[in-house]
C-alpha cells in the first residue's frame, strides 16, 4: 500500500524533520517495512552533504545477509581513498551506525555521474543522495523508530518528502527504501505510492543511455526517469508531465528539488492524495490524518485531480 | 449472510429450471405488515428523540471507540448527536442503521459514513475516500471537498457534496442520488447500475464508463464520455425533478438546470437478463 507526505514551507524554515516524522508516523498503517526521509536542511550551501551506506540493516524483519562488521570498516576505507583521488575533501565525518555515514564534502564539481559511479564502484556502497541540501536518511521501521536511530526530530529546514513502505514487488532492505536520489543531480529526490508496470522497459532503455538503478524496487524508476529527463533539458515541471504518459501504471508520487516540491497524479487517478495549499505552507499526504499532524485545526484540503502536475517553490 | 429463500415469482433462469434461490438483502425484501406489525424488530435500532441532543469529542478516540459511543448514546435515545473534533479519522460514523441527526464538526478521513440505513448527517469539513459507501438509505451532507470514490456501491438515500469530488464518483452505484455542487474528477459514474448522479461543475475523462443503467446530469463541461455512455434528451420531467432535487439538497437552487447535459447507458455492452454468465452458457 505505502503511503507518501510532503510538505514545503514558503518564505521561512521550520523543524521538518519533527514535522514530517509526525506525517509520516499518522501513516504508519500503510507500511511500516521501512521509513525513509528527504530532507532539506538550512545550510551555508558551500559543501555537499553525502549520505551513503556500506552494508544493510540486517535486524528487524530485513531481507539482507548478515555481514560482519569489518567488512563495512573496509568499504569506507575505499571511499575515503576513492574520494581522495576524486579531489573531495572530507570536511566533517559521522558514522551514525555501523552501515550509514554523513559526510560534509568540499567538491567542486558540477556533474556528479563521474563521481558517484566511481563511489558505487565499491560492492556494497551506495549513495543515499548527494547535494548541498538534501539528506535522504531511510532505513527499516517505522517513522518513528528511524528518527529516533538518526536523530532527525531536531531538523530545522524548507521542505522535506518522506515515505512509509509496505514491501510488495521487492525486498524489505535500504537499498529498495523510499526516498530515491535522483541519481546524478545534486539534491533531487523522489517518494512515490503505486506500481509501475513498465518498469523493465523503461530500465532497460535508460541503462543504455548510461543511468543507473541500485534495487529491483519499481519506484526507482521514477527517480532515474526523471534526472533522465531533465539531462536532456527538461524542467522539474517539464519531466514530470512527460512521466504522465512515459510511466504505466498507477502512481501518485512527490519530486522535490533544492527549491521546489513538486506532485503528479496518473491518469486514472487511483491512488490517493490529499492536499492542503496556503501561502506560507504546502502539506500533502496520502490520507488527511498526515496534514492534521502539523494542522490540528479545521482547514481546507482537496485531492488533486488525474494527470495533475503542480511544482511550488520555497 | 444473505438470506437463500425461494420465492412464488419467478425469474428467466428460474423458470429455465436453472436454479431455485434467490439472494435477498434486507432492506429490498422486508415488507411491512400490519399484523405482524408488533413482531417487527429491526436488527440495531433503536428509539431515539430528535430533542435529545448531546456532543462527543472524539480527538483522543479511536473510530471504533468513537462509532460505539455512538451506538451507546443512541441507545440512550439521542437522536442528535455533534461530533465534535473528528480530525480527518478514518471510518467514522459507519453502520448506523437509525433514524438520526449526525453532525460532525470538522473532516473525516477514508470510509465516513459507510454502510448507513437512515440517518441525516451534516459534516461542516470535507471527507476522505469512499464516503458514504453503500449508503442504504438517509441523507448525508459534505460542505466541503470529497475525495475519490464518493458515494460508492450506495443503493439509496441522498448524498450531496458542496464542493468538489475526486475519481470515481459513484463507481458501482445501485440507487439513491449522488449532487455535487463543484467539479468530479475521472471516472464519475463508472459501472453505475442504478441511480442519479447530479455535477453541477465540469467533470473529467470517461464520464458514466461501462455504466448499466442509471442517469447523469452534468452542469458543465464533460472530459470526456466512457464506453457506452451516450446523451440523451433532457425532458420536462427531468427538469423538474432537478429542481425539486437541487431545493431540497440546498445546493444550486438558482441553477439554470435547462442546460444541463443528461448522460444514460446505451446498453451496448451487455445483455442485462437475469442469467448469470456461467448460466448464459448452459442456455446458449
Amino acid at each position: 500500500m505505502c503511503g507518501i507526505a510532503g510538505l514545503i514551507h514558503r518564505g521561512k524554515s521550520s523543524n521538518v524533520g519533527s514535522e514530517l516524522q509526525g506525517m509520516l508516523q499518522a501513516l504508519k498503517h500503510r507500511g511500516e517495512d521501512s521509513t525513509g526521509y528527504a530532507l532539506y536542511g538550512d545550510t551555508d550551501g558551500k559543501n555537499f552533504i553525502m549520505r551513503f551506506k556500506v552494508g544493510e540493516n540486517v535486524g528487524e524483519g530485513s531481507s539482507s545477509i548478515m555481514e560482519d562488521v569489518s567488512v563495512y570498516d573496509a568499504r569506507k576505507k575505499i571511499v575515503d581513498q576513492y574520494l581522495s583521488e576524486l579531489g573531495a575533501k572530507i570536511v566533517k565525518e559521522e558514522r551514525v551506525l555501523p552501515y550509514s555515514l554523513r559526510y560534509e564534502l568540499a567538491y567542486d564539481a558540477k556533474d556528479l555521474l563521474e563521481f558517484s559511479q566511481k563511489i558505487e564502484s565499491i560492492p556494497g556502497v551506495e549513495i543515499l543522495s548527494m547535494g548541498k541540501s538534501l539528506e535522504v536518511i531511510k532505513d527499516l521501521g517505522n517513522a518513528q523508530m528511524v528518527c529516533d536511530r538518526y536523530s532527525l526530530d531536531k531538523v530545522v529546514g524548507t521542505h522535506a518528502i518522506g515515505h512509509a513502505r509496505m514491501a510488495t514487488e521487492s525486498g524489505v532492505d535500504i537499498k529498495s527504501a523510499h526516498p530515491f536520489w535522483g541519481y546524478p543531480f545534486s539534491d533531487v529526490s523522489v517518494v512515490h505510492n503505486g506500481q509501475l508496470t513498465n518498469y523493465w522497459n523503461n530500465r532497460r532503455l535508460l541503462e543504455n543511455k548510461g543511468m543507473r538503478f541500485m534495487s529491483e524496487c519499481d519506484s526507482e524508476l521514477i527517480a532515474v526517469y526523471i534526472a533522465q529527463k531533465m539531462r536532456e533539458g527538461a524542467s522539474l515541471e517539464e519531466g514530470m508531465k512527460a512521466s504522465l504518459t512515459g510511466l504505466d501504471g498507477v502512481f501518485t508520487y512527490f519530486v522535490a528539488t533544492k527549491d521546489s516540491l513538486g506532485m503528479a497524479k496518473d491518469t486514472m487517478a487511483a491512488k490517493p492524495l490529499v492536499l492542503y495549499e496556503s501561502d506560507d505552507l504546502v502539506a500533502m499526504g496520502s490520507e488527511e490524518i498526515a496534514i492534521r499532524s502539523v494542522l490540528p485545526q479545521e482547514i481546507d484540503t482537496y485531492d488533486p485531480y488525474d494527470g495533475e502536475v503542480k511544482v511550488w517553490q520555497i | 449472510m444473505a438470506n437463500l429463500k425461494t420465492t412464488a415469482k419467478k425469474t428467466k433462469s428460474q423458470s429455465m429450471g436453472m436454479h431455485s434461490e434467490v439472494l435477498t438483502g434486507r432492506t429490498q425484501q422486508k415488507f411491512f405488515n400490519p399484523d405482524e406489525g408488533e413482531n417487527l424488530y429491526y436488527f440495531g435500532t433503536y428509539d431515539v428523540d430528535f430533542n435529545k441532543r448531546t456532543e462527543l469529542d472524539v480527538k483522543e478516540m479511536t473510530a471504533a471507540d468513537a462509532n460505539k459511543e455512538i451506538d451507546n448514546l443512541m441507545s440512550q435515545g439521542f437522536g442528535t448527536i455533534v461530533i465534535k473534533n473528528p480530525q480527518g479519522k478514518h471510518s467514522l460514523g459507519v453502520g448506523i442503521l437509525n433514524k438520526l441527526n449526525l453532525i460532525f464538526e470538522g473532516s473525516l478521513g477514508y470510509f465516513g459514513m459507510g454502510s448507513c440505513d437512515g440517518p441525516t448527517v451534516r459534516i461542516n469539513g470535507r471527507v476522505g475516500w469512499s464516503c458514504a459507501e453503500n449508503l442504504m438509505a438517509g441523507k448525508v451532507v459534505i460542505e466541503k471537498n470529497a475525495g475519490s470514490c464518493f458515494g460508492a456501491a450506495i443503493r439509496g438515500g441522498d448524498l450531496i457534496c458542496k464542493g468538489s469530488v475526486g475519481a470515481r464518483t459513484g463507481i458501482d452505484m445501485k440507487g439513491g442520488t449522488i449532487i455535487v455542487g463543484g467539479d468530479a474528477g475521472a471516472f464519475t459514474g463508472f459501472m453505475m447500475q442504478r441511480g442519479r448522479i447530479i455535477i453541477l461543475g465540469d467533470v473529467g475523462i470517461n464520464l458514466g464508463d461501462s455504466m448499466y443503467d442509471g442517469t447523469i446530469f452534468i452542469g458543465g463541461k464533460i472530459g470526456s464520455f466512457g464506453s457506452d455512455a451516450i446523451p440523451a434528451d433532457l425532458t420536462d420531467t427531468d427538469q423538474d425533478w432537478l429542481k425539486r432535487k437541487l431545493k431540497v439538497a440546498e445546493i444550486g437552487e438558482k441553477f439554470d438546470v435547462s442546460k444541463m447535459t443528461k448522460i444514460v447507458a446505451g446498453k451496448k455492452l451487455w445483455n442485462y437478463d437475469n442469467l448469470e454468465p456461467h448460466e448464459k452458457k448452459g442456455a446458449i
